[in-house]
């Protein structure tokens, strides 16, 4: 049974800030980002579908230690994203002092871009993650 | 199925920078085992042995075979078990499961850990690469930074002020130092302050430096035999009568219960079950306290506290021997170290020891235990509960 969305093409879509997801269509669940089976009933009959890549934060650290190869980055801001849609979706929060960064960050809006981790000597390529901004 | 036993056990210093390797250190906590259960390698018909990570840090993958034709168990099959953290715990539960099936009578298990040959940028990238690979890590998400989340969420979810929370979590650290001291494996022996957790570097906000275990070098393993053969063996079985374990998708599949861990929830349910004992039963626990707010989580779902409030129990020093609920009267991953494959069997071999009553002499004897809880989490996590119990 192959993949309705693999990795390989979720991540082509979001390098076009288009968010991909899968909705199902027993349950009508977002699944995002992919699975093989629907998150919420494990069902098989899923379509893909764009998402509007907004939402709103619900947790937040910023990050000081970074793995190896992106020490560079420190300090990140790293968010939980509850979508519009149901899904919550791992990003990075631009648009802030990473430093100053606090708990009134929950509940904020925001929208999403996107940034390509290059990848490294373990990872078998890149891969996009949701970049998010504050939401007009 | 029958009984299954702890007869013996064995434990290395936990450290950084060990000069030996991971199978010297296996090997030696493996001997003591096999030592101290009055056995010779020969005995032992199996080995089960936790590793997370001794291909990044010494490139050596299959080690378990190694270890077996080192201390002289030739030829008897051997597995690896890895679940990140969990590792070890992982393997005894399977341990067991063999042993109770009638398959063997002996068997080792153990586990063992080199985290500090890899350096901390190599090491906070090879303990990521525990979540989801693809859809989590490219963020830069590490496990700091993971149950730093937890920690905003939990702050938020239970409306309690951060400021507070933090207080509370640093309580967790200062008593795991407390007890850590009088631990002769402690990584660190040495006691800390609230002041002293509240004002170290920020590590993933609102982590700070002592809100986290170390990394660390170490092994520790233990023999399990059928109840009839443990009996032979020692005057003293520890039998292990509950064990649970259940797994968990990546941080955002969990949206529903976090900052709650449901995989923890149901393996110790299946724990509780399978023994017939319940949170009030526990005398004495060893929690996975990779953070600080994850001991608090933790507490919470094995049953200690209601949830909300499972920070008071360090507060008010119910986790301290005499409170309602010993917890990580070893010091715990923070103070005792986390070697990570081995973390599971020195949680599992501290239970034993405290129902053996055999720690008086460290200061350290939670009086009178009878039934003990080893709860250890890899990864974000993959759960694994066992409950041991003495006649």
């Amino acid at each position: 049974m192959e993949y309705k969305l693999t990795f390989g093409k979720y991540n082509e879509a979001l390098k076009r800030n288009k968010l991909l997801g899968l909705k199902c269509k027993d349950c009508q669940t977002i699944t995002c980002p992919p699975k093989m089976t629907c998150g919420e009933c494990a069902g098989v009959d899923l379509e893909v579908t764009e998402l509007g890549g907004k939402g709103k934060i619900v947790t937040f650290t910023t990050c000081y230690v970074a793995p190896e190869g992106r020490e560079n980055e420190v300090p990140y801001t790293i968010v939980m994203v509850e979508l519009d849609e149901g899904p919550w979706i791992l990003g990075n929060l631009i648009d802030i002092d990473p430093f100053r960064v606090g708990m009134e960050l929950i509940g904020k809006r925001v929208k999403l871009g996107h940034k390509v981790f290059i990848g490294d000597k373990y990872s078998n390529g890149d891969a996009a993650r949701p970049l998010f901004s504050f939401a007009d | 199925m029958r009984r299954v036993a702890i007869v013996g056990g064995g434990h290395t210093d936990f450290v950084f920078e060990s000069p030996k390797t991971g199978k010297e250190l296996f090997a030696e906590a493996a001997m003591e085992a096999i030592n101290t259960s009055n056995l010779k390698p020969k005995d032992i018909q199996a080995i089960y042995c936790g590793n997370g990570l001794s291909d990044f840090s010494e490139g050596q993958v299959m080690i378990q075979s190694y270890v077996a034709d080192d201390i002289g168990c030739f030829n008897v099959p051997a597995t690896r078990f890895e679940g990140a953290c969990a590792s070890a715990t992982l393997a005894i539960r399977d341990a067991a499961m063999w042993v109770a099936s009638g398959t063997y009578e002996i068997v080792l298990v153990g586990g063992t850990e080199k985290a500090t040959a890899l350096g901390t940028p190599l090491a906070t990238r090879t303990f990521a690469m525990a979540h989801d690979s693809r859809y989590e890590s490219p963020t830069g998400l590490t496990f700091p930074a993971y149950f730093a989340m937890l920690a905003h969420l939990y702050s938020l979810k239970y409306n309690i002020p951060l400021a507070k929370l933090k207080e509370q979590m640093a309580m967790v650290s200062v008593q795991s130092h407390e007890y850590g001291v009088k631990n002769p494996h402690a990584q660190f022996k040495k006691e800390i302050t609230i002041e002293k957790v509240l004002s170290g570097f920020t590590v993933a906000s609102p982590l700070q430096l002592l809100d986290c275990c170390p990394f660390s070098d170490g092994a520790a393993a233990l023999v399990l035999a059928s109840e009839d053969v443990a009996k032979k063996l020692t005057p003293k079985p520890v039998y292990i009568v509950g064990t649970g374990q259940a797994s968990s998708g990546r941080m955002g599949s969990q949206y529903k219960y976090l900052p709650r861990i449901r995989a923890r929830e149901l393996a110790v349910k299946q724990a509780y079950d399978m023994s017939g004992l319940g949170p009030k039963d526990i005398d004495v626990c060893e929690l996975h306290d990779c953070f600080s707010i994850a001991s608090i989580i933790a507490a919470e779902s094995l049953g200690f506290a209601d949830f909300g409030k499972g920070g008071y129990l360090w507060e008010k020093g119910e986790t301290r021997i005499g409170g309602k609920i010993p917890i990580n009267i070893s010091g715990g991953l923070k103070s005792k170290g986390h070697p990570i494959g081995a973390t599971g069997a020195s949680q599992t071999y501290e239970v034993a020891k405290q129902l053996r009553g055999e720690l008086a002499d460290q200061g350290r004897q939670v009086e009178g235990a009878k039934v003990g809880l080893v709860d250890t989490l890899g990864g974000d996590g993959i759960l694994c509960d066992l409950i041991l119990k003495v006649d």
